[in-house]
């Protein structure tokens, strides 16, 4: 769909060095701050400090080639795999309920008949500008048996009342937090998509007496399938990096501790333990994972997001 | 066919959904309005009477950071939003309108940031600002932010859409610089698109906790983000700090609320081709 201008010379036309001088500015910004720390995070993935003597002054302390030692501790460190597999539990709750709700609401909106509409689609997209520290905040607070209404109707009508952040339970917590931020944009996204089919494509369904849930089944979910992709894609990407919400409401419970998923441990070990080069490694472990879980999606779902629009 | 008679289901299921989605923003209302004891005493929906003097514990705490880091917010992601999608548009506009050798090697590697994690970021962020004796500094949090990968791939896409090659050879035919081009003629038409690229950009450097989260240590360059949650962690001993975090995230909510209500008309986002619709 693009048909370029021709970088020929003298008036009329670019000049050769003209793309790379424009370009410059956002590869210059992209290597110093996506390519430089990248090849820096694996560089110190591969070093340790030898101390020598008995470790004080200066030069007692070196920074040497460790080879794949801190990979070999990450891999067998309990408190990272614990953490990776609350990651993964999180990751299965959170995608299939946020992006199935998204998609039930994105339909539910897109169907004829349907009342306050507007209202229902400001109100679930509005979490969409709260950040997450916020939203934490906001539901840490709910979640706190002093100021929570369950707790309190549970009380009034006599019934044992839960605590969402103890024990087992703070993971739901944490969960629907996720949710009520992510919904209302996946939503959106969803619904852009189904507003963008031609209504004459409903039509000869609906002549032909097909229901709605039907027309939904049948119609609107396997043209939503490339925009579906794309929200499972960036939101498995944001959920392998959770770190924001339960690291606030670490602040209101003791059930969260501070190695409680892969970034949290990547932090502490960095700046409440000053091991970079271990941080470094886990860093460098769950990029990868990240990396092999969002193009192996990409591939099984047969490339047809970005790849389609390269040319 | 018999005329329209309201879906009450489908409808019942999106309030459901509208109520969940309000309710915490609702309760934050109504927590701002109540005493330190109220707060945990009265039914949580009940309000109290004590909103100026919440503001005013507010205002006045430290010497109104508050309102510095309202400020340093508003820094952060406005002008990290702006230059965002001033780079990303010129980066987009030339992808999509000059052939040169390269061109789509270097797209895709741009584009393959996307898919890059910010964890692995962080760490050697810090460091490598830290060398450059830069972290503890407004450029700490706005210089990494600039770089969007989406933007530059959004931006491209509206480039080609929007702006006709035959504009961009006529301007050339009557002698302009390429510069000149891009600033007069491109960026106007690209204009509603780079909207879209800068409200993104926008909304994820305010979201955006990690960053200034490890690179400041001072109070004062803080977003509100990072200070509201330093103010939560020492609530753990002093729980009249509480009230004032719950103002201080009631304050922080309504603005974005509001302009997020008035730029609804541009929030109809198609991932993949950013298109406004509308």
């Amino acid at each position: 769909m693009t048909s370029a201008v021709r970088g020929r010379s003298r008036r009329g036309t670019a000049s050769r060095g003209v793309p790379y001088l424009f370009l410059a500015p956002a590869v210059l910004l992209f290597t110093l701050f996506l390519l430089l720390p990248i090849g820096y995070a694996v560089y110190l993935s591969l070093r340790r400090v030898k101390v020598s003597g008995l470790g004080l002054g200066r030069g007692s302390r070196t920074e040497i080639f460790a080879g794949l030692a801190n990979y070999r501790a990450a891999l067998s460190d309990p408190e990272l795999w614990s953490s990776a597999v609350r990651v993964l539990a999180y990751g299965a709750l959170l995608l299939p309920t946020m992006l199935g709700l998204a998609l039930l609401f994105a339909l539910l909106l897109d169907r004829p008949r349907v009342r306050l509409r507007r209202f229902a689609r400001l109100a679930i997209f509005l979490p969409y500008a709260v950040p997450g520290v916020i939203a934490s905040m906001l539901w840490g607070f709910l979640y706190l048996p002093a100021v929570s209404p369950f707790t309190d109707l549970a009380g009034r009508f006599g019934l044992p009342a839960a605590d969402p952040l103890s024990g087992d339970s703070v993971l739901f917590a944490i969960v629907n937090i996720g949710v009520w931020g992510g919904v209302g944009f996946n939503m959106i996204v969803l619904y852009t998509a189904l507003r963008a089919v031609p209504p004459e494509l409903y039509e000869s369904a609906r002549l032909d007496g097909c229901g709605e849930w039907q027309l939904a089944w049948r119609i609107k979910i396997p043209l939503l399938v490339p925009a579906l992709i794309m929200t499972t894609v960036f939101s498995l990407i944001a959920t392998l990096q959770v770190f924001t919400e339960p690291l606030t409401v670490r602040s209101l419970t003791n059930s969260i501790s501070s190695t409680w998923t892969p970034l949290m441990k990547v932090y502490r070990d960095a700046f409440a333990q000053n091991d970079l080069y271990s941080a470094a490694a886990s860093s460098v472990l769950i990029a990868l994972v990240t990396l092999v879980l969002s193009v192996g999606f990409l591939r099984l779902a047969g490339r047809r997001s970005f790849g389609g629009e390269q040319q | 066919m018999r005329r329209a008679r309201t879906a009450w289901l489908p409808t019942a299921v999106l309030v459901l959904g509208a109520v969940y989605c309000l309710l915490p923003v609702l309760w934050v209302l109504v927590a701002a309005t109540k005493s330190g004891s109220s707060l945990f005493t009265t039914f949580t929906f009940a309000p109290g009477g004590d909103l100026v003097a919440n503001l005013t514990d507010l205002s006045g705490y430290g010497g109104g950071l508050y309102w510095r880091w309202l400020l340093n917010t508003v820094l952060y992601a406005g002008v990290g939003g702006a230059l965002s999608a001033l780079v990303s548009g010129l980066s987009g506009y030339t992808l999509a309108k000059f052939r040169f050798a390269g061109r789509d090697a270097l797209f895709t590697i741009l584009l393959a940031g996307v898919l890059v994690p910010g964890v692995t970021l962080a760490i050697p962020q810090y460091l490598l600002l830290a060398e450059a004796g830069l972290t503890d500094t407004y450029w700490a949090v706005l210089l990494p932010s600039i770089i969007s990968p989406y933007g530059i791939y959004l931006a491209r896409i509206y480039a080609a859409a929007a702006v006709p090659d035959t504009v961009v050879e006529a301007a050339r035919t009557d002698g302009a610089g390429e510069w000149a081009i891009f600033r007069r003629v491109a960026l106007p038409m690209m204009a509603p698109g780079l909207v879209i690229v800068f409200l993104f950009q926008f909304v994820a450097i305010w979201n955006n906790f990690l960053l200034p989260f490890v690179m400041l240590s001072s109070d004062r360059r803080f977003p509100v983000t990072v200070g509201l949650f330093t103010l939560l962690n020492q609530g753990q001993t002093v729980p009249a700090l509480y009230r004032v975090v719950i103002t201080g995230v009631l304050l922080s909510v309504l603005p974005l609320i509001a302009l997020f209500l008035s730029l609804q008309r541009f929030w109809r986002v198609d991932l993949m081709s950013g298109a406004v619709k509308g």
